[in-house]
């Protein structure tokens, strides 16, 4: 009797605590979103995925910034288990992607970077083509989709032909549909590719409210370094390695020190009361005095609050990703891109894009 | 903003915002959810043909060459061998029958090179329900698809002479739909390997036609010769024409000696095939093509 009841008890709470991902376990530390663990990927004599480990937190926005053919649509191939490792170990929302592949489906949206849509349907046929095959409740579908159209401002246009919509529209109604289904995890493999700058700065607008409206982590790629800048942590990918992973903030600090310039009405008198006052070398460049600090956001209260000749303006500006990836991987994301190792598809779609 | 606090116990509402969230969570896989895959995998073919309009007239042009003009021109040419009151016309009709559903059932078929080639194939592939599911639908969406084509060419009887006999219609409508069925997934599992249009249609046309013509849709299978007596027996469709000839034969009131040479049904060796048989041999043949079609798209990259 007694082994009956403990294994229960043992047997119970698990199933309890198991979808408790978003309710329960909110109250201490949630499991994260993504586990990789070692994970390679060959393809033939090709090493497209050299050993990668990292986590990403639930609720974290986090990207992959690499140039094209450095692994980051393997690893999300991967994660999305559409690819298998070759060696190694990865899970998404607590599922193994090999061994518990529907799981790991069931929880995750994809938009991948070639739209994925039929044209010959409205836009509310393929949410609802997605809704049926991902067996949403059915009393829940309409609601749902009126609220991820609302979310991608489309439900107005929910009853055209997707081969009407412009390039914009059809990447958000892809993010519509990867939201469906409402994943834990949502991959987004180059979002923007392909798009004009306007339309890839709107689809960021959306993507940033979606962080604020839906409980969600959100995976990412992208070669383009602008777009790194909205993500909280962000892995820097080379040849199928990582070579740095951290919040974009403190892989810029870790590369150099912000650099402050500022206009006085006393050039020459502030830049000896910086000397005396926090011991920094400052030299006028640019028609300003222009100096380096650690952490310049920290610094400018500090400057106001002590420096006795008045301020008249002041710019802090930091090394940009640009530099970052520059000295993490010894070359610029673009050079990268023209050393041969693209898609020419890839290369096509952003040269459509472009024109 | 004391909102927080009243937290209905986990009810689906957030007051994060105007709009109210809904929780929606993907059940585990189940059969019931296989079945809603299927149909709506189903349903998607439906909605494109629907407005594909100009296939569904482009595909009845081919059938109707045959039937009218072939069928008419060659009539002269045939009298002799013709029962009084049956037309050649007549003779042809099941063969154009199995023709308008060939060629439907297999450019259905290619939509899903197509899909492939636009990354819709994508979307349902990475959903979390079987791969049989989508080949299923696949199979079935195109298999109704031919059949209404077939449907139409067979509103079409009176002008061969074929009676408009409800019993006729309904067996014909049953062949159609086995052998609709048959051709789709034969066309699905060449497009699981197949991954460029222009190659599917090249080959698939290449098969189409010898596969029409060496099934006896045009000729009776009696008195070949050798080698082509056996070429007929090969091909499937002469497994469903033969059925399909049969039926539509006995509803007309013909001599038993010109019966036994335009409809002598399939011979083995001198060994009669029985109907049942042979439209068993075409579902056999249909069903381990969808195996084969399911096991190809089941494969992980």
């Amino acid at each position: 009797m007694a082994t009956q009841a403990s294994a229960e008890g043992a047997g119970a709470p698990a199933p309890a605590g198991a979808p408790g991902n978003r309710g329960a376990a909110a109250l201490e530390a949630p499991p994260p979103a993504v586990v990789v663990f070692g994970l390679t990927k060959s393809y033939g004599d090709i090493e497209a995925v050299r050993g990668i480990d990292f986590e990403v937190a639930a609720g974290e926005t986090f990207g992959f910034l690499g140039p094209n053919g450095a692994g980051k649509s393997t690893t999300i191939k991967i994660l999305c288990t559409l690819a298998r490792p070759t060696t190694g170990r990865a899970s998404v929302a607590g599922h193994d992607v090999v061994s518990e592949r529907d799981a790991v489906r069931r929880n995750i949206g994809l938009v991948f970077q070639d739209t994925t849509l039929d044209n010959y349907l409205t836009g509310a046929q393929n949410l609802r083509f997605h809704a049926e095959l991902y067996a949403v409740p059915s009393a829940a579908v309409e609601p749902r989709m009126k609220q991820v159209l609302d979310m991608v401002g489309l439900w107005d246009r929910r009853d055209s032909l997707v081969s009407t919509y412009s390039g914009g529209m059809q990447r958000r109604l892809e993010i519509a549909r990867g939201l469906l289904h409402a994943p834990h995890v949502l991959f987004l493999d180059e979002p923007t590719v392909g798009l004009d700058p306007q339309t890839r700065s709107s689809i960021w607008e959306y993507i940033n409210d979606l962080k604020r409206r839906e409980d969600i982590t959100i995976f990412l790629t992208t070669h383009y370094m602008d777009e790194a800048e909205h993500c909280d942590r962000i892995a820097i990918i080379d040849h199928g390695k990582i070579v740095a992973i951290d919040t974009p903030e403190a892989l810029k600090a870790s590369v150099g020190k912000d650099r402050v310039q500022i206009q006085t009405a006393d050039d020459a008198a502030s830049i000896r009361e910086l000397a005396d006052l926090f011991g920094i070398e400052a030299a006028i460049h640019e028609g300003a005095v222009t100096f380096s600090v650690e952490s310049g956001e920290q610094f400018v209260p500090q400057l106001f609050a002590r420096l006795s000749v008045p301020i008249r303006s002041v710019s802090v500006s930091r090394p940009s990703l640009d530099d970052v990836f520059m000295s993490y991987t010894g070359t610029t994301i673009r050079d990268a891109e023209a050393s041969g190792t693209d898609h020419m598809r890839q290369m096509a779609a952003r040269f459509r894009g472009r024109r | 903003m004391a909102t927080q606090t009243a937290q209905p116990g986990g009810i689906a509402a957030r007051d994060e915002g105007l709009a109210t969230q809904i929780r929606v969570a993907v059940p585990e896989r189940s059969l019931r959810s296989d079945l809603r895959a299927v149909s709506i995998v189903w349903r998607r073919e439906m909605i494109r043909f629907r407005r594909d309009r100009l296939r569904a007239v482009t595909s009845l042009i081919q059938p109707l060459l045959f039937l009218l003009v072939l069928g008419t021109g060659l009539s002269s040419l045939a009298r002799g061998s013709m029962p009084p009151g049956v037309n050649f016309k007549t003779f042809i009709f099941p063969g154009v029958l199995a023709m308008s559903v060939l060629f439907t059932a297999v450019f259905s078929a290619a939509s899903i090179v197509w899909d492939r080639e636009f990354g819709f194939l994508r979307e349902m592939l990475v959903a979390p329900v079987s791969r049989a599911a989508i080949v299923v639908g696949k199979c079935l969406g195109g298999a109704t698809i031919a059949t209404f084509q077939g449907i139409v060419m067979l509103a079409l009887a009176g002008l061969a002479g074929v009676p408009y006999n409800p019993v006729l219609f309904l067996i014909l409508i049953g062949e159609l739909l086995l052998l609709s069925f048959t051709i789709t997934a034969f066309g699905v599992m060449m497009a699981a390997r197949i991954t460029q249009f222009q190659a599917f249609m090249a080959l698939t046309q290449m098969l189409v036609m010898p596969l029409f013509f060496l099934s006896g849709a045009l000729y009776p299978l009696s008195g070949l010769p050798g080698w082509l007596s056996v070429l007929t027996r090969i091909d499937p469709l002469t497994y469903v024409v033969g059925p399909m000839r049969h039926a539509v034969f006995s509803h007309l009131n013909i001599n038993p000696v010109f019966l036994a040479h335009l409809s002598p049904g399939i011979t083995w060796a001198g060994w009669i095939v029985p109907i049942w048989l042979s439209l068993a041999i075409v579902a056999a043949m249909g069903l381990a093509m969808l195996g084969v079609a399911i096991a190809e798209f089941s494969k992980p990259e």
